[in-house]
């Protein structure tokens, strides 16, 4: 049939029928993994262009101060990464492991027996995972005191710290559901075929159903390492000397040009980029492997 | 390494050493009488009696959603009961202060779907149990998990993951994995239901070993012929309730009642 055209409809019409087609999202699934998949899905060679095109970005917005701008990048690459970046790593790393291991026990609370601290963790785990992270930021930074003293010895709490603790709480809620679900996801016969052998339930829970839990549970432990990793910079409105923070600092002394905005910031964005794309191109890549085996 | 038997709450609490050496093994080794269960409205048992003798093979048969599986399940107290008893080696199997643990180690099951550990190696599946249960020598136990995994014709694959296995091997496993706890009774849960025909005879073979050697049994089938040839007692069930019982031979060729002569007529 002869493709007719409707006025502000750009698809030429293959049928006279109509068919009205179903809606789809193009692009990554939207799941809990929506971030690691999108940055994953991103090919290497459009990485190598944008870096290439970085400076020319800067060229077009600056003009002729962008030679100057990237000059004053150059003289403080060194210490951004070493005092900047390398102090969102580190702030990451410690979230990451309290949170781990708080989620873990708020994970296990949640599918207790004890229907009190069934409710609680379940409760908590809902509170701080739909809690906005800057929120629980700013309450840590308030409710904690800036200094505790312990026998008479007076330890001072930094905001990097606060920022920690901070942060490791949505990390820890977000856990705790990955652990419930993954517990949830071994078939109840397992359970059986333990209780049959004489296993008690704790045997069962760590012997028989964790270890089978662990692979499935990878995958989206990465990607919330990854979004963490990214949340970090909210730290810089605590104050805390990371790569936000003192990139404002570098580009004040450099006498805060416009044209030190594109490359600074872009620096970071590239810093990033650089620290997560591995880490979710090797989560998709494990979330396959897994997926197909069990 | 301490003597299980002396540590075990259900041989040492006073109140229960009565009734558990009250039995002799002239004695049914598992006595149910009377047993009532339901699933919220739906009575799936409905007053069930049968008894079973040390050595004896029992299988129970009957249509689709008779209560098979669960009495089977009521006799390790993986399911509840409401009403009734169940006695195993003279111990009430449903009392409020039974020690669970001390009665699956004597009555072992297999299932339908095997339900292997699927992390484990088929030895490691084997060897599991004792070690971790009943605390035994890791070496000790090997020697027996591997001897048993020959007696179910698996040699070569022991350390193979349950899922390279099919699923007759898988099921010969699982009958190893029930074997090594070193039970007196075994369960066997409708255990061909899910295998291929050609593999249904491997395992037949392994459990009519097992018989061979006295070790009792209760099985849930429907290898009619199978159950004819092993069998020392046959159950018929029908809606909750057994309705007919006795040796294959009159079983099968003189049955009374006609819901039996019934379902035999569409099975064989």
């Amino acid at each position: 049939m002869a493709s007719r055209r409707f006025p502000g409809v750009d698809a030429p019409l293959r049928t006279d029928l109509p068919v009205l087609k179903p809606y789809r999202l193009s692009g990554p699934v939207h799941d809990e993994m929506y971030l690691v998949r999108w940055i994953a899905s991103a090919p290497p060679i459009y990485l190598a262009l944008a870096l290439a095109l970085w400076p020319a970005a800067a060229w077009a917005q600056g003009g002729y101060g962008v030679v100057d701008g990237f000059e004053a990048l150059a003289r403080w690459v060194p210490f951004l990464v070493t005092e900047g970046f390398l102090f969102n790593v580190l702030i990451s790393l410690f979230s990451m492991t309290i949170g781990t291991v708080a989620g873990l026990a708020l994970g296990l609370a949640q599918i207790s027996r004890n229907a009190a601290l069934r409710g609680a963790s379940w409760f908590v785990t809902q509170l701080f995972r739909n809690a906005p992270w800057l929120v629980l930021l700013f309450i840590v930074l308030l409710a904690f005191p800036f200094e505790i003293e312990i026998f008479g010895l007076l330890i001072p709490i930094p905001a990097w710290m606060k920022a920690v603790i901070g942060l490791s709480l949505p990390i820890m809620a977000n856990i705790s559901e990955i652990v419930r679900g993954a517990v949830n996801s071994v078939p109840s016969a397992q359970w059986e075929a333990a209780e049959s052998l004489s296993f008690t339930r704790t045997q069962t829970l760590w012997q028989i159903v964790l270890p089978q839990c662990v692979k499935r549970m990878i995958p989206p432990w990465m990607n919330w390492y990854a979004i963490l990793t990214m949340a970090t910079p909210l730290c810089s409105l605590l104050g805390v000397g990371e790569i936000i923070t003192l990139s404002r600092q570098a580009m004040e002394a450099e006498n805060n040009q416009p044209e030190l905005l594109l490359p600074f910031y872009g620096f970071a964005l590239v810093l990033f980029f650089a620290y997560c794309y591995p880490i979710a191109r090797l989560t998709i890549r494990l979330e396959r492997r897994y997926s197909v085996k069990l | 390494m301490t003597d299980p038997a002396l540590t075990d709450p259900a041989l040492t609490d006073p109140a229960l050493t009565d009734r558990a050496t009250a039995w002799t093994p002239d004695q049914p080794i598992v006595a149910i009488k009377d047993v009532h269960k339901s699933f919220g409205d739906l009575e799936v048992l409905k007053g069930v009696s049968l008894e079973v003798r040390k050595g004896e093979v029992v299988c129970i048969i009957g249509p689709s959603g008779s209560g098979k599986s669960t009495l089977i399940r009521c006799i390790n107290a993986l399911t509840d009961i409401q009403g009734g008893s169940i006695t195993v080696e003279g111990q009430e199997v449903h009392a409020k202060n039974l020690d669970k643990l001390a009665l699956r180690k004597k009555v072992g099951m297999v299932f339908q779907q095997y339900n292997l550990f699927p992390h484990k190696t088929a030895l490691q599946n084997v060897m599991m149990a004792p070690i971790k249960v009943l605390k035994e020598d890791r070496s000790e136990v090997e020697g027996r998990a591997r001897a048993l995994l020959r007696k179910v014709r698996l040699e070569g694959k022991e350390d193979s993951y349950p899922g390279e296995l099919s699923g007759g091997q898988q099921q010969r496993v699982a009958i190893a994995r029930s074997l090594a706890m070193r039970p007196d009774i075994m369960l066997f849960d409708e255990v061909t239901a899910a295998l291929d025909p050609e593999t249904v005879k491997e395992v037949l073979v392994t459990i009519k070993d097992l018989a061979r050697e006295g070790m009792t049994c209760i099985l849930v089938t429907h290898e009619m012929g199978f159950a004819r040839e092993i069998a020392d007692h046959i159950y018929f069930t029908d809606r909750g309730v057994i309705v007919e019982h006795g040796p294959p031979a009159t079983f099968f060729d003189q049955a009374s009642d006609p819901r039996t002569r019934e379902f035999l007529s569409q099975i064989l």
